[in-house]
């Protein structure tokens, strides 16, 4: 149970820390995030009564989405990760299509080039988190237990944790699932879905949810096409019925085919967050 | 499969209304859960027993009222009523849509005491 905001996050669990996340540090992500909702009480008595006399029950009627409390998290991420010209992605795919693949490569290629940080979600492990940290950029776990995917109060608690430096880009890559994350909206500026070749074609169609939510596309694995018949333009197709404007890039995190366009992709990304905003106090460029 | 966290997330909803306007059981709850929404209904219900044991909410009759996909094509401007996110436009054959109703995951009521 977490001191501050008293939230009981069941399994979740920070790296470093023993179980809950039981610490001290201050809490940014409170604005907002516990009372916003229109409420009002009607009907007070007999109407809905069941037994007069025994217990009086009444109605409220309260209109409140079920994710508001993680949606007012991710509002207070997003305008904090602004603030600080933090482009935040959120990497999600299947298991395995090779996001961790893709960070290392591309954590090693441009480290020297911008600040980075990446946040790891997992359910168990720190595996993933340790392979980042061997690139030299700040990178915390996040373990989910059985939880499914991220959600904005985790992300909020890794902010304070890991703190990214200001104009950095912030990679979090979700747990391996294409249909939790696609509810949970971290707070992230855009969401990027790796799609592997070894999946089939038609994932777009069973997963829409998720392709409909993404903001980029990357199809990894290239490098097999020739040892399989995936059919990259029926992919695509289909990937557009879903996100007709969504920009797809094919790519191999392991030769590194195709990297360079999304290179190309972050640095416009990073750019248009950064242009006309006014540095925080202290910030150097 | 987040159904549970989405249970959670009623639980919390719950224990705040019930702070804030004083009332200690809830009897039952009104749900409005769109067919796109990608939540297992009965999962839902499942979900809801489980997470709500031993709280304020436990036995609690669960209503839910699915609402019907709706979109409009971008293509032709027709509206009509939509099964799944890769449905084409049935009268152009498009799939340039925008979904304007039945993704909604909303608590409408609660009766409580
Ligand atoms: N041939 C080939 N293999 C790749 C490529 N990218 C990743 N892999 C392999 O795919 C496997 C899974 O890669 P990961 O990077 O661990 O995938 P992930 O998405 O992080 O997996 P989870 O975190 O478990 O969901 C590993 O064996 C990688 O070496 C690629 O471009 N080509
Ligand atoms: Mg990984
Ligand atoms: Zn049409």
């Amino acid at each position: 149970m977490c001191t501050v905001c008293g939230c009981g996050e069941g399994e979740t669990r920070l790296e470093g820390e023993g179980k809950g996340h039981d610490h001290e540090h201050a809490h940014s992500h409170g604005e907002g995030a516990h009372h916003r909702h229109d409420t009002h009480h009607y009907g007070r008595g007999p109407a809905h009564a069941h037994a007069p006399g025994v217990s009086q029950t009444r109605m409220v009627r309260i209109e409140q989405d079920i994710l508001a409390r993680n949606d007012a998290y991710a509002r207070a991420n997003r305008s904090r990760l602004a603030r600080a010209g933090i482009l935040a992605l959120n990497l999600v795919s299947s298991p395995g299509s090779g996001k961790t693949t893709l960070l290392t490569r591309t954590l090693r290629d441009l480290q020297g080039e911008m600040p980075l940080a990446v946040i790891e979600g997992d359910q168990e492990t720190v595996n993933d988190a340790e392979q980042i940290r061997a690139t030299g950029v700040q990178a915390l776990q996040i373990n989910t237990g059985k939880g499914c995917h991220l959600d904005a109060h985790m992300v909020g608690h890794a902010l304070d944790e890991l703190r990214p430096k200001a104009q950095s880009i912030l990679f979090i890559e979700n747990v391996g699932n294409l249909v939790c994350p696609a509810a949970f909206d971290l707070g992230e500026a855009q969401k990027v879905l790796i799609l592997s070749v070894t999946e089939g074609e038609d994932k777009p169609l069973k997963y829409p949810h998720m392709f409909h939510a993404a903001d980029l596309l990357l199809l990894n694995k290239i490098d097999l096409l020739p040892h399989l018949d995936f059919d990259v333009a029926r992919c695509e197709e289909y990937a557009r019925r879903i996100n007709p404007e969504i920009p797809i890039l094919p790519l191999s995190a392991r030769t590194g085919e195709g990297m360079e366009s999304w290179y190309r992709w972050l640095r416009l990304a990073r750019e248009s967050r950064l242009l006309g905003r006014t540095p925080l106090a202290g910030e150097t460029a | 499969m987040h159904e549970i966290s989405l249970c959670e997330g009623i639980l919390q909803i719950l224990e705040e209304q019930g702070r804030e306007h004083g009332f200690t059981r809830v009897r039952a709850i009104w749900l409005e859960i769109g067919t796109l929404a990608a939540v297992e209904i009965e999962a839902l219900r499942f979900g809801f027993e489980v997470v709500c044991r031993d709280t304020l909410a436990a036995g609690a009759a669960l209503h839910i009222e699915e609402v019907p996909g709706q979109a409009r094509c971008l293509a032709c401007a027709g509206e009509f009523s939509l099964s799944h996110r890769h449905a084409p436009c049935p009268r152009c054959g498009g799939y340039r849509l925008e979904v304007t109703g039945g993704d909604e995951m909303r608590i409408k009521e609660l009766e409580v005491e």
